[in-house]
């Protein structure tokens, strides 16, 4: 009993500990972002690797998401014979929710995981330590490109997603099961609104972007050196960041739509 | 580190085409178009209750969108609602007798001020108050009616 205290304690200040450096490292990664303005050349390699290759998955999930959406609606609407607010019920659902979401949790998947292993090998192999010894701080030469990537594709995706989701709404709603294309855009037009939705949708894409990858970021570079650590470090931040992602929604949603 | 042409255009790209799909969110899916500049003249009307109707409703006359509701207000001297509508400058000849009603769009559709020109030689201007309301028709009113119509009836 005494010993599950005493774990419970040592669990506590370890997560504090851990929470504090999570934030000193975002303060110097912050600190470190100007100086990757100065050299444009690492973050346009990063914003490859994190932005464009990830790019046919987000592009795939949106249309079928969109897709799906359609026939679900589709399916509940006709019985009340409102198929005509097909448009609403895919363009609000995808530019509230799940473009943010979905976007960030396949981010966090995609670019997420591959961030943390590969800063965690770097760290394992010792090349950041070599960075030092060179006098190169490797939080402007690795981190803070990875992280300003990571910070503006995030949006894009989630913009891109959006946009394809009610692209795929509109081919299965209109094109496969005969909903009115008119009626489509005309409703999707008059309710929704460019601040309530649109707006807040891309300020919930900000926010999961700049989480998933300070967690990704800081999990490689906390990593213990070696190949388990490296494996664990990956796993926790797909799990930290689907955790971030879901419960930061509810906040935002709750803060957003709440009144 | 060896950067080809290649890694450039794609992130090019990638920006570029996650502009277009805000652009496309902004301008095809939201409702932008309808916060369009134009130049446009204020009248208000008061109802005796306003229903459902919302800030940006539609004002429509035979059909046609010529305005938007601007603001609801409550003037607790005269105990009504004060609507301030927003009218196109290019729909500027309502004669000043024109009659403002509050409808239903469909069965449960959203509410929107409907306006009937009357036969004045006056047109309404920027400022003006339209005298002749229809307030909007409340549903539990309605049954609350109809259900002491049919227990009257009952009784004879």
């Amino acid at each position: 009993m005494l010993d599950w205290i005493r774990g419970l304690g040592r669990g506590g200040f370890r997560f504090f500990e851990t929470l504090g450096r999570a934030n000193l490292f975002a303060l110097k990664t912050l600190v470190g972002v100007p100086a990757v303005l100065v050299r444009p050349r690492l973050l346009v390699a990063q914003l490859y690797s994190v932005g464009v290759l990830s790019l046919p998955i987000i592009i795939l999930s949106g249309v079928f998401v969109g897709m799906v959406l359609a026939l679900q609606g589709y399916n509940t609407l006709v019985d009340f014979g409102a198929e005509e607010s097909l448009g609403v019920v895919v363009a609000l659902s995808i530019v509230r929710e799940l473009g943010p979401v979905v976007t960030g949790l396949l981010f966090a998947g995609r670019a997420g995981s591959a961030l943390t292993a590969e800063i965690g090998l770097m760290k394992a192999t010792e090349q950041l330590a070599g960075m030092e010894m060179m006098a190169v701080d490797p939080i402007h030469r690795v981190i803070a490109p990875r992280f300003l990537a990571g910070f503006i594709s995030m949006p894009l995706l989630a913009a891109i997603f959006s946009a394809l989701g009610i692209y795929g709404g509109y081919f299965v709603g209109v094109g496969l099961l005969g909903v009115d294309e008119g009626a489509y855009w005309s409703q999707m037009q008059s309710k929704v609104d460019l601040y309530d939705d649109v707006y807040n949708g891309v300020i919930k894409s900000v926010v999961f972007g700049l989480v998933v990858t300070w967690i990704a970021v800081f999990e490689g570079y906390d990593t213990v050196p070696t190949s388990e650590g490296v494996s664990r470090s990956t796993t926790r931040t797909v799990v930290y960041s689907a955790f971030a992602v879901l419960g930061l929604d509810f906040v935002l949603t709750a803060l957003m739509f709440g009144a | 580190m060896k950067q080809s042409k290649t890694t450039e255009l794609m992130v090019g790209m990638l920006i570029a085409a996650g502009l277009a799909a805000l652009f496309v969110l902004a301008m095809k899916v939201s409702n932008l178009s309808s916060y369009s500049a134009k130049s446009s003249y204020t009248v208000i009307a008061r109802f005796e209750n306003v229903g459902g109707l919302k800030v940006r409703s539609p004002v429509m006359a035979g059909g046609v969108l010529v305005g938007r509701v601007a603001g609801i207000d409550y003037d607790s001297d005269r105990y009504e609602a004060v609507v301030t509508m927003e009218m196109d400058q290019s729909y500027d000849r309502f004669p000043d007798d024109t009659v403002a009603s509050i409808y239903t769009a469909g069965l449960l559709g959203e509410q929107y001020v409907a306006l009937d020109p009357g036969g004045s030689e006056d047109f309404l201007v920027d400022g003006s108050e339209i005298e002749f309301t229809a307030s909007a028709l409340v549903l539990e009113k309605l049954v609350g009616k109809f259900l002491l119509n049919s227990a009257e009836s009952g009784n004879q």
